[in-house]
């Protein structure tokens, strides 16, 4: 193992990462956002719409990301659309993410038990008192174990970005096996930049689980 | 009519070789699939046991495993192993150790966690009616689980087979690498074929893979009690 050149390199790892991680964030934003609005227009029953955003959750649930990005770094350009590999990035890992996410979110609102919404009603609170205040606080506690999974999936997809050319942390890798031949330090350094990024993601993650499992209060005896 | 490109996906044996890629991809996700389930079911088995350190053993596993992306691994094996063993293993080789590695883990967990969702008194029923472990196990209990496991072990194949795209990151020949060369082949004849290729093969993924996560679903719900 040869540290000196493992020191020289380091810097070049703590870019790569802040890459992955600026990336990660603004797919992972844009997932939730897109995830949200789907799983709205799902459960408010908008017509047509509702068929579209169907069709696109089979469609993003079904394929690659690796698919995706290429599709949209080196397809799109023969039809007139050129996008950089950090727009194909964000804009390929929202399209997968979001489909993640609305299913998340519409687990969470499905799995609100019927009697919550009854005995609102009978309370005499309209339909959209019920939705807002009684099924979406709900909701989104029971769905935040599924958004913590995906945040920690969609940044281990990722990794596949330097297939379009992203100088993320695979890709830095790969350059300096081949350049200087040293595998085993790049590889280690590859294995300590991801345990670094995911890991404190995957405790809070976990912690997080714990603070919200009161959430399944309706639930009588699977807390 | 302008010339859209796309009959570069009918142009000699083009479309069959695609088809014979997407072979590949899938060859490898089932026999990872295969692997994972027979080893799963013994970790899920292992997992369910009192043996603290073995239990412990098993949870850095599962973690590490959650951690890092596949991608990660399979280039730890495939650069790793050539450097470290002297073995030049192949990519599909390289491919299937990773993605059995991955999924005896995932099948692990999900045979874990529905052996613990049995309740306690069919292992008490089991052994006072006089049954053995084995039977018992054999008899009562992994029927049981089977049920509540087949569902999403369905699910985790299609994971697998999205999945087993990446491997042509490290140098096997599927379907990507495929559409690639048919790409490079037409490029001045057919300077479009790029978005038809890739186009193809993304539709050719959805088409394997929405079958099996449909069939999930519904074995979900057939299978509710």
């Amino acid at each position: 193992m040869d540290f000196e050149f493992i020191f020289t390199y380091i810097p070049t790892y703590i870019e790569a990462a802040k890459l992955t991680i600026k990336i990660g964030a603004c797919g992972i934003a844009g997932a939730f956002v897109v995830g949200i609005i789907c799983s709205l227009i799902i459960e408010l029953k908008i017509p047509v719409l509702r068929q579209l955003v169907q069709i696109y959750i089979e469609l993003s649930r079904n394929t690659p990301l690796l698919i995706q990005l290429f599709f949209l770094y080196f397809g799109l350009p023969k039809v007139g659309i050129v996008l950089s590999s950090k727009a194909c990035g964000v804009i390929g890992l929202i399209f997968l993410g979001g489909s993640y996410m609305a299913e998340g979110f519409r687990t969470g609102i499905e799995n609100v038990p019927k009697i919550q919404r009854e005995s609102a009603y009978s309370l005499g609170m309209t339909k959209k008192q019920t939705f807002w205040k009684i099924v979406m606080p709900q909701a989104v506690a029971t769905s935040v174990p599924v958004f913590c999974a995906n945040v920690i999936f969609l940044l281990k997809e990722t990794s596949v970005f330097s297939a379009v050319a992203l100088a993320d942390l695979m890709y830095v890798t790969k350059d300096l096996i081949g350049l200087y031949y040293k595998t085993d330090e790049a590889l280690m350094m590859l294995v300590v930049s991801y345990l670094v990024i995911l890991l404190p993601i995957s405790l809070v993650s976990s912690w997080i689980e714990r603070r919200v499992r009161y959430a399944g209060f309706g639930n009588t005896g699977s807390v | 009519m302008q010339d859209s490109g796309i009959q570069v996906l009918f142009d000699g044996i083009n479309f069959f070789r695609l088809l014979e890629g997407l072979w590949a991809s899938i060859r490898i996700a089932f026999t990872s699939m295969l692997f994972s389930v027979v080893l799963g079911l013994f970790l899920g088995m292992v997992m369910t046991g009192k043996n603290k350190a073995i239990r412990f053993v098993c949870r850095v596993y599962l973690e590490v495993v959650r951690i890092m992306p596949q991608l990660v691994l399979l280039f730890l094996v495939y650069f790793g192993a050539a450097k470290h063993f002297g073995i030049d293993i192949s990519g599909e080789m390289a491919a299937v150790l990773v993605f059995t590695f991955w999924g005896t883990a995932e099948m692990g967990d999900l045979v874990r966690s529905a052996l613990i969702s049995i309740p306690k008194h069919q292992y008490e029923s089991g052994y006072s009616l006089g049954f053995s472990k084995i039977q018992l196990y054999l008899h009562i209990i992994l029927p049981q689980t089977f049920r509540r496991l087949l569902p999403s072990a369905v699910s985790l194949l299609t994971r697998m087979v999205k999945t087993t795209s990446l491997v042509v990151l490290i140098g096997v020949v599927e379907v990507v690498k495929v559409g690639k060369q048919i790409i490079d082949a037409s490029r001045f004849e057919n300077p479009k074929a790029a978005i038809w290729v890739y186009g193809a093969i993304f539709l050719l993924y959805f088409a394997v893979c929405y079958p099996i996560s449909k069939l999930s679903t519904v074995l979900e719900k057939r299978l509710k009690d």
